[in-house]
């Protein structure tokens, strides 16, 4: 691994009463897309408007390629670009209006802003809007704008704070290729999320952040590992469920919970355990099961673990 | 992959070339929503016809003249008011949609960002003065003494303008929300009314016959009475503002920039959030 472009270590932020952020440490190799994974109020935003030069923390210190985020602010912000969950740009302009006036804030010749302004539009496919204004734009198109924006001086780290969060299907998916292209360009991205399918799908690296706190981290298979397979079983006869549960328990060491009337859902400690004992066992006890299947669990139900919340049924 | 490195720069410089950017995002506003230029011009129109025409009709000018050039000073004052509610909606709207905070997570200069604000909302006041003179002298307002002091009342409401606009940049900042910072614009229409710039201030009960004459509002108009020589200004013995007009509104000016270019700096840097 290369050297980490993006650390924070033990940031505390405090917002009245409110602890956002309690010893946040992280690291970023270069190059890599880390996922930030969090339920609401975790503290997710705070870490990014920190690392962003935004806010400054009460304890702790950031570095972004070995700049201080408090004391060199200039210099990390010539380096980061910022993509929020607001599409921060001017309404009222045209799209090519705004990548021109950020490109001169940018310090970019006139020239020069126009010609980049033109090759943004042009590669993440907004140069049939161009010249409209950015009001009349749809949401998926408002949040491209919006990180492409924030990439016209090649930021060599570039912070996504829920990028897609209201955005249809396809206007995900279309801001999921930007951000692979990016990355393909050896741009680093930090990505907040609460979705755990783009966390899966674009990020090399997840932390889990829960109460201001990094919980877990890891890449997403190392995370589902943690929690162990999953074992969901359908019955032929829903009156079974009760000695069902009893074999599971005893299987898992833990209750299973049931995912409908008919049945029932349980991790099972890493490894060891075959499907076929598992039918076994469950025909001693004289339940029939219609399906019995172990899969890996998905990144929800990591997240539901670690994040300490209910186990949604 | 190389960073396109902004080239090195005077601050001073940056700030105000970048204030400059700022002044051409307006006119890029102005381009693509041609509706609010329509809205500018008729806007002044309306003002001249329901104050000479409607008011005009029944009030008596002290001193005698009539009411139309008696008012043409207080409606540049009211033109000039509205920098304070323009800014903080400007200011207001790119707090909250995320626009400010681009602007700060950007290498660009820290007082860039107020100073291209204000710096562009002259032009408007520039603009709305001259749309308002036109229908003022349509409806047979004029300057009676020269074109030096008539450019010098034009400039006095200018360098109030700019001053007034780093109180809405103040209050927009610190509002950091549309909605209530629309709901704030309401506020601002007693420090317009409450003057002498639609009725002499005589008449008013004393206590608010003295927020009255001290407003700046009523320096501005009393200044403009004076240079433009219309009718209306005030005696010798009236209140010091007024009967200083001149000085007061530059005193007016130096204050609130000496309050509030310091107070908006810091909340625009503010990193507490």
């Amino acid at each position: 691994m290369a050297d980490p472009i993006v650390v924070a270590e033990g940031l505390h932020k405090s917002f009245g009463d409110v602890q956002a952020l309690r010893g946040l440490d992280l690291s970023v190799p270069r190059g890599t897309v880390c996922g930030v994974l969090g339920p609401n109020g975790a503290g997710k935003t705070t870490a990014v408007r920190i690392l962003a030069t935004l806010s400054d923390p009460d304890a702790g210190h950031a570095r972004i390629a070995g700049h201080d985020v408090v004391r060199e602010a200039g210099k990390v912000r010539a380096r980061i670009g910022l993509a929020g969950q607001h599409a921060a740009v001017d309404e009222k302009l045209t799209g090519r209006g705004n990548l021109r006036m950020f490109g001169r804030l940018y310090h970019l010749s006139r020239r020069e802003a126009h010609r980049r302004a033109d090759e943004l539009l042009e590669r993440f496919g907004l140069m049939d809007a161009a010249d409209r204004q950015v009001a009349g734009y749809s949401g998926g198109m408002r949040r491209r704008l919006d990180l492409i924006t924030s990439l016209i001086l090649r930021p060599e780290v570039l912070f996504l704070d829920e990028p897609t969060t209201g955005l249809d299907p396809r206007s995900r998916g279309e801001i999921w290729d930007s951000v692979r292209e990016l990355v393909a360009d050896g741009t680093t991205v930090l990505l907040t999320t609460q979705y755990l399918d783009e966390a899966d799908r674009l990020a090399d690296d997840i932390a889990v952040i829960d109460h201001g706190r990094v919980v877990a981290a890891g890449t997403p298979d190392e995370l589902k590992a943690t929690i162990g397979d999953r074992l969901d079983v359908v019955l032929e006869d829903p009156a079974a469920l009760r000695p069902a549960a009893t074999v599971l328990n005893a299987l898992a060491g833990t209750d299973p919970t049931m995912t409908g009337a008919d049945r029932l859902s349980v991790a099972l400690p890493g490894g060891g355990l075959r499907l076929a004992d598992i039918v076994r066992e469950l025909d001693r006890a004289g339940v029939a099961a219609a399906d019995v299947s172990l899969r890996r669990p998905s990144l929800d139900e990591v997240f539901l673990r670690l994040t300490d919340r209910k186990e949604v049924l | 992959m190389t960073a396109l490195a902004p080239p090195p720069g005077h601050r001073l410089r940056w700030t105000f070339t970048d204030g400059l950017t700022l002044v051409g995002r307006e006119l890029g506003r102005l381009r693509q929503e041609p509706g609010e230029l329509v809205s500018m011009l008729i806007f002044p129109a309306i003002m001249v016809v329901l104050f000479g025409y409607v008011f005009g009709s029944a009030i008596q000018v002290p001193g005698g003249g009539d009411y139309r050039e008696y008012l043409m000073p207080g409606l540049f004052s009211m033109v000039t008011f509205t920098a304070v509610m323009t800014l903080m909606m400007r200011v207001a709207t790119d707090a909250s949609r995320g626009v400010m905070d681009r602007f700060r997570s950007m290498p660009m200069a820290r007082l860039a960002v107020p100073f291209g604000q204000t710096g562009a909302d002259l032009l408007a006041g520039l603009l709305s003065l001259a749309i308002m003179a036109g229908a003022g002298l349509l409806v047979g307002w004029q300057p009676h003494r020269g074109l030096i002091p008539a450019a010098e009342a034009f400039l006095l409401l200018i360098v109030l303008r700019y001053a007034l606009g780093w109180v809405g940049v103040y209050v927009g900042l610190v509002v950091k929300n549309e909605q209530a910072a629309d709901q704030m614009v309401p506020l601002f229409l007693p420090f317009t009314m409450l003057s002498n710039s639609f009725v002499p201030t005589d008449g008013m009960p004393g206590w608010l016959r003295f927020l009255a004459d001290w407003n700046p509002v009523s320096a501005i108009t009393a200044a403009s009475r004076e240079l433009f020589g219309n009718p209306g200004v005030p005696p010798e013995d009236a209140a010091w503002p007024l009967a200083h007009p001149v000085a007061a509104v530059l005193l007016w000016s130096a204050a609130l920039l000496v309050v509030f270019v310091p107070l908006s700096t810091r909340a625009y840097t503010h990193k507490g959030r």
